[in-house]
């Protein structure tokens, strides 16, 4: 996969396979439907070290992934990578070991994080093998599009907030 | 007496996937129960009424790492159905799509997620403060296995360019050029993966194992990846149509997964140790003398030491790749031409984590009626079981926090597909 550098890259995290662990994807689809200059959406099936890759030379990078921390499914987390750690509560669901978490935590170590990286994650309720989200994700998937469209459109979004409350 | 059970669970909202318990009393060890995978029984129904030519597309969605394998595995059972051969380059081309594969997931399994255990780290992060540049090789080497995937498959993950009879497009040979010069730098830092690896600490562990691989008699100088007999060391010789009638699933109680088992043979061990010691004089001139250098004879038996065996496979694909493209003269056509009749196929490849096994059954309009997938980690699970039951009985007298640790360095040995079940395990050890 090419190194890529465009003034904001947004990348959606998941397997569509497995129920609501297709979120992060079904945002990037969403995104692209409305349309989105400035700014380059992937979709991401693949394993942390490709993730390391696909942002390698990126100066802003959003990332959109599933989650899996007990909360309440739909729920939607924002964190500034340089400035929070991610709860330890949190799995980011892949079919292998070497995931989001790992991918952050090992280009933090190799000084490889891109300069800006925000990540959202959605609680997912599902992820057992199947198509289609949750009624709370989906519902999410919509808030979420609109959140990274403010965000790239220069809203200020404090680090750490949780929606809905 | 005493009795410690130790209790693994796993992303507690990911039903049917990864647990370990271990129940000992005294020195025995009377339990022991792997639940760390379940069988893609979701797209053996999803492909029920689909096309056949649909089939490749959507098997390679089963595994983020190993799509190449499903993908080859369908093809192969198809073609076997339709009665088409594919040989010559596009067989080759074949060949070098799994070089790739195993490159990218071996060295992800090698660097990423089983050295941490031998070296004393939780995880590749801590490994990596201490050796950056260690690190960096492993990310660059599968970098090297990304790009064949990638120019060969047309797209990184889940490639695009393979189809029943062959490919959809097919490269120039000048287009292999820069591929090439990726490839024998990663042949070199295969080379020094070989020498470390074989540098680590092993525990002294061995079990009478019936190692089941790929051996292809119609190629006797090849190292096996899309065809052969299944073969094994304790007198199993049979062609892969014969699969269903010496090996059985089997419902285990614990578990929603499926045990695959030898009939009345009982546990066999599949993947890269099985293939090595099947096929040791397959391998390239280079990957043998690599391999007895580091220490390795012709059969391993040490589940432990697959790391080392991992990392010939490694050297092995970098080595045919270069043959492969060195060799390669463009087809004609990207693709044999054949015609649908309805009929049965199935097809077992080497995935890199051993042998994959897929049947169809295909109406007259090339319909699928009827669809089998057994994955390696499903056979290979009876076997880690087995091998955490002897293991455990001999380290018995370790800590806790020490046996946990080597209970899934043990269950890392066969690279298990769900490897996440096995990497976020928690432990919870109760004593009587």
């Amino acid at each position: 996969m090419p190194t890529i550098s465009p003034p904001i890259l947004l990348i959606g995290i998941g397997n569509e396979y497995c129920s609501d662990d297709g979120a992060g994807l079904a945002v990037c689809r969403a995104l692209k439907t409305k349309g989105f200059p400035g700014a380059l959406v992937i979709e991401c099936e693949c394993d942390g070290t490709v993730l390391m890759e696909i942002w390698k030379n990126a100066k802003r990078v959003i990332l959109i992934d599933a989650v899996s921390s007990g909360a309440r499914p739909g729920a939607i987390y924002r964190f500034d990578v340089h400035k929070e750690h991610i709860p330890l509560s949190f799995s980011f669901q892949s079919t292998h070991a070497f995931g989001v978490a790992e991918a952050i935590g090992l280009a933090r170590v190799l000084e490889q994080l891109p300069p800006y990286l925000i990540i959202y994650a959605i609680e997912g309720k599902n992820f057992s093998s199947g198509k289609g989200l949750s009624l709370e994700v989906e519902k999410a998937v919509q808030q979420i599009v609109e959140l990274v469209m403010s965000e790239v459109q220069g809203a200020q979004i404090p680090a750490g907030a949780t929606w809905p409350q | 007496m005493k009795t410690k059970t130790i209790k693994v669970d796993t992303l507690a909202r990911v039903e049917g996937e990864g647990a370990l318990y271990v129940k000992i009393k005294g020195d025995k060890v009377m339990d022991v129960k792997l639940r760390i995978y379940e069988p893609p029984r979701f797209f053996e129904a999803l492909l029920r009424g689909r096309m056949y030519a649909e089939a490749p597309d959507i098997t390679a969605r089963i595994c983020g790492i190993c799509p190449v394998a499903y993908q080859m595995s369908t093809v192969h059972a198809m073609e076997q159905a339709l009665g088409v051969t594919v040989g010559g380059q596009l067989r080759e081309l074949r060949r070098l799509l799994y070089c790739g594969e195993w490159i990218e997931s071996h060295t992800l399994h090698v660097y990423m997620l089983h050295a941490p255990d031998f070296l004393g780290y939780p995880d590749v992060m801590r490994m990596a403060q201490d050796y950056p540049e260690i690190v960096k090789r492993g990310l660059q080497m599968k970098k090297a296995g990304n790009a064949i995937v990638t120019f060969l498959g047309g797209r990184e993950i889940h490639p695009i360019n393979v189809k029943v009879g062959g490919f959809y497009k097919v490269p120039r040979k000048q287009e292999f050029e820069q591929l090439a010069e990726k490839l024998k730098w990663g042949r070199e830092a295969a080379l020094e993966t070989v020498r470390w690896t074989a540098q680590l600490p092993f525990p002294d562990f061995e079990q009478d194992y019936e190692f089941v691989a790929l051996r292809t008699w119609q190629h006797p100088a090849e190292y096996p990846f899309n065809e052969g007999r299944i073969v094994s060391n304790k007198g199993l010789d049979i062609p892969v149509q014969a699969y269903e009638e010496h090996f059985a699933e089997e419902h285990v109680a614990h578990s929603n997964a499926l045990h695959s088992v030898l009939k009345e043979r009982g546990a066999y061990f599949v993947g890269p140790l099985a293939r090595y010691n099947l096929n040791f004089e397959r391998l390239s001139s280079l990957a043998q003398e690599t391999a007895r250098a580091a220490g390795l004879g012709p059969v391993c038996r040490n589940p432990f030491q697959s790391i080392i065996v991992r990392s010939v496979e490694i050297l092995y694909a970098f080595d045919e790749a270069l043959r492969i493209i060195e060799g390669y003269e463009m087809p004609d056509q990207p693709a044999v031409e054949y015609s649908l009749h309805a009929g049965t196929g199935s097809a077992c490849t080497e995935a890199p984590r051993g042998i994959l096994y897929h049947r169809y059954r295909l109406s007259d309009e090339g319909l699928i009626l009827d669809a089998k997938i057994v994955p390696p980690t499903s056979q290979n699970q009876k076997i880690i079981e087995s091998d955490l039951r002897h293991y455990v009985e001999k380290a018995i007298d370790l800590s806790e926090e020490r046996l946990t640790w080597e209970c899934e360095q043990a269950i890392r040995n066969y690279d298990p597909c769900i490897s996440c079940a096995t990497h976020f395990l928690k432990l919870h050890i109760e004593r009587e």
